[in-house]
């Protein structure tokens, strides 16, 4: 089966507003988010998408 | 020797000419293989040889051999087909597909030329047998620069005029203008978009424009014909840096956004223009009003 979209991933460094049932990541400061968000980009072939200031979603398009 | 030696020759010898100018590779870069080529100008070499036999059995009074020309049709519809699956297999491996739409656009050409081919033998023939050689150079002539005139469809500047736009960033999302592209999280990345990116907007000049250019095979052979011509910045794993295209959905207008490698205007805005207009994209809804009207008429005139 192939996903056309779907959340591979959530990086955050707020652990009260990541989404349940997907793989998260929790992060110290702003700059290790956007350090493993970049990261998991280039791995897992999808997007890094910024939802809110605390928030990224690694999303396969 | 009999007397249809020589317009079956001069016949088929235009026809494969025909075939032959109108095998042009171009910036889309098909066919480029000496063997594709090979098998185009055979096959068109097949289609003349069609189209000139027709004329002798025709007047020889043998009608049943005009039949075979069914079997030219059903040979000409797998050329689409072969044309077809061909590129739909390739185009998994751009970085900028061409689409679908844009495949089908392509395999019908290759099919109708061959048409245009049998044409152009015909008539050729045809006036070579009735009246004389140089009669029929000139019918030949004329067939050929039809068949060119028939070939080449509406381009894109036709119907939208192309303004570039420099894209920009409102937090996360990526705009071109007032048209939302997509979400950019990492500050890097957002840096090389607004680096190598390059936004147009695409005004529609009228009604019908606002439907075909719309179609989202319409976009993705702007999308391709742009990357084809001034490079793409991208790579595969890299699917933020996609080139997109996104609509206004107030009043039609499209948002192009690209990331080519050539970062110049004047060509890029003169590659849109270019970008055919895709048969099987075209909408004319102003035609359904026009009819809708002239029923209108006919009901109350009844």
């Amino acid at each position: 089966m192939v996903l056309e979209k779907y959340i591979l991933a959530a990086v955050t460094t707020n652990p009260r507003k990541v989404p349940s049932g997907s793989a998260v990541f929790h992060c110290e400061s702003r700059e290790e988010m956007e350090q493993i968000a970049k990261n998991l980009e280039a791995i897992l072939d999808g997007i890094a998408h910024l939802l809110s200031e605390d928030l990224y979603i690694i999303v396969s398009h | 020797m009999n007397e249809y030696l020589y317009p079956v020759i001069f016949g088929i010898a235009t026809g494969t000419l025909a075939r032959i100018l109108m095998l042009r590779t171009d910036y889309r870069q098909y066919p480029t293989y000496l063997h594709g080529k090979i098998v185009h100008v055979a096959l068109g070499f097949i289609a003349a040889a069609l189209g000139t036999l027709a004329v002798p059995s025709i007047l020889e009074q043998e009608f049943t051999a005009v039949t075979f020309l069914t079997i030219a049709a059903s040979q000409f519809r797998e050329v689409r087909n072969m044309e077809r699956n061909t590129l739909e297999q390739l185009d998994h491996f751009e970085l900028v597909p061409r689409g679908n739409t844009y495949i089908e656009g392509i395999a019908i050409a290759f099919e109708s030329r061959n048409y245009l081919v049998i044409f152009t033998s015909l008539i050729s023939t045809l006036v070579y047998v009735l009246l004389n050689f140089w009669a029929a150079l000139v019918a030949a002539t004329a067939a050929i620069i039809l068949s060119k005139t028939f070939m080449s469809g509406g381009r894109l500047k036709d119907i939208v005029d192309i303004e570039y736009v420099e894209p920009r960033f409102e937090g996360a999302g990526l705009y071109v203008d007032n048209i939302y592209i997509m979400n950019i999280g990492l500050p890097e990345r957002q840096k090389e978009v607004l680096k190598y990116g390059m936004g147009f907007i695409l005004k529609p000049k009228n009604f019908d424009a606002r439907t075909t250019i719309a179609n989202l095979g319409q976009r993705q052979a702007i999308l391709h014909d742009i990357s084809t011509a001034l490079g793409v910045y991208r790579d595969s794993g890299t699917p933020a840096l996609v080139p997109l295209a996104k609509r206004d959905l107030n009043d039609g207008r499209m948002g192009i956004f690209v990331l080519p490698q050539d970062r110049d205007i004047d060509k890029a805005i003169r590659v849109i223009a270019n970008v055919p207009i895709l048969e099987n994209a075209i909408r004319m809804p102003t035609e359904k009003n026009k009819q809708d009207k002239k029923e209108e008429m006919n009901d109350n005139g009844a």
